[in-house]
């Protein structure tokens, strides 16, 4: 009696441990981070991109629109897949989109923007990536969404894509 | 002379705070995840995220930061997994506790046998 008890234990914990791994093979292996709550913008100051001149986060986010921030850089290819899509939401007139210029170098980031056009109703210049790191950003492309309540409320990792360009239609509506 | 005191003091002293400074700034680094190259740690990750990383440390510990507030600034930004120390909280009660109750369990059974055999 007392040998079934415990062998009846062991497959009980043999099965409970394998249904752990089985649901885990499900996992992505690579971790990206989620916004779960709804976030405030930093506070930052942050050289223009055209000008060289300081801008205050305040004075960037000023209106009361749908602030969309693209973290790129020229170096980055998954950057120009999403562009003519940038081009596209930049159309939009309830929306402004602030471009954050990550890491690069400034001549051809100048030259990306010329070749590919501008989306961008502003662009700042994050040479060290440290305000790439206060958004919660962790590589390029990647994109947040600011409500007018200057809160991040969503944030999509890698290029956009047509599905995420309607969903932020949809978030904007 | 007195002069020259001073600056041997003075010289000691920024020194020994600089290697506090750099001690803490690897101990931070090392626990802290390199989300681009998951299986290192910033301090050996040699990636963009983790030279920004480095720099946001620096500036935090000379902003006197201690070195809780800095993961919990990282924390914030990027949740729990960045930090590869998990804290102590409700999440990760079971990953604490399972070890020590299962410790618990193998050494009550390792007991009881002992027990047995003694007691023929």
């Amino acid at each position: 009696m007392k040998n079934k008890f415990w062998l009846f234990s062991v497959i009980i914990f043999l099965i409970f441990c394998f249904s752990i791994f089985y649901k885990g093979l499900d996992n992505s292996n690579t971790y990206a981070p989620k916004i779960k709550d709804k976030k405030n913008i930093p506070i930052f100051e942050a050289k223009d991109f055209n000008s060289s001149t300081y801008l205050k986060s305040k004075k960037i986010f000023e209106e009361d629109v749908f602030y969309i921030v693209n973290i790129w850089a020229s170096w980055c290819v998954p950057c120009r897949t999403e562009h003519p899509l940038l081009m596209k939401l930049n159309k939009n007139q309830s929306i402004k989109i602030i471009g954050l210029n990550y890491r690069d170098n400034l001549n051809n980031a100048k030259n990306f923007i010329k070749e590919f056009g501008n989306p961008y109703s502003q662009i700042i210049i994050d040479s060290d990536g440290i305000l790439s790191v206060e958004f919660g950003a962790y590589g390029v492309p990647e994109t947040f969404i600011i409500d007018k309540n200057k809160k991040i409320i969503k944030k999509f990792i890698g290029p956009i894509n047509k599905d995420i360009v309607q969903e932020i239609n949809l978030i904007i509506k | 002379m007195k002069i020259l005191k001073i600056f041997i003091i003075i010289f000691l002293f920024t020194g020994f705070s600089n290697l506090k400074s750099d001690e803490l700034k690897s101990k931070i680094l090392k626990n802290i995840r390199c989300l681009i190259c998951q299986g290192q740690s910033v301090y050996d990750s040699e990636s963009e995220f983790a030279a920004s990383i480095k720099l946001i440390v620096d500036r935090k510990i000379n902003e006197e930061l201690k070195e809780e507030q800095i993961y919990e600034f990282l924390r914030e930004k990027y949740g729990d997994w960045v930090i590869y120390d998990p804290e102590f909280k409700k999440n990760t009660y079971t990953l604490w506790l399972l070890p020590l109750l299962l410790f618990f369990f193998g050494g009550a059974i390792i007991y009881k046998i002992i027990k047995k055999k003694n007691e023929y």
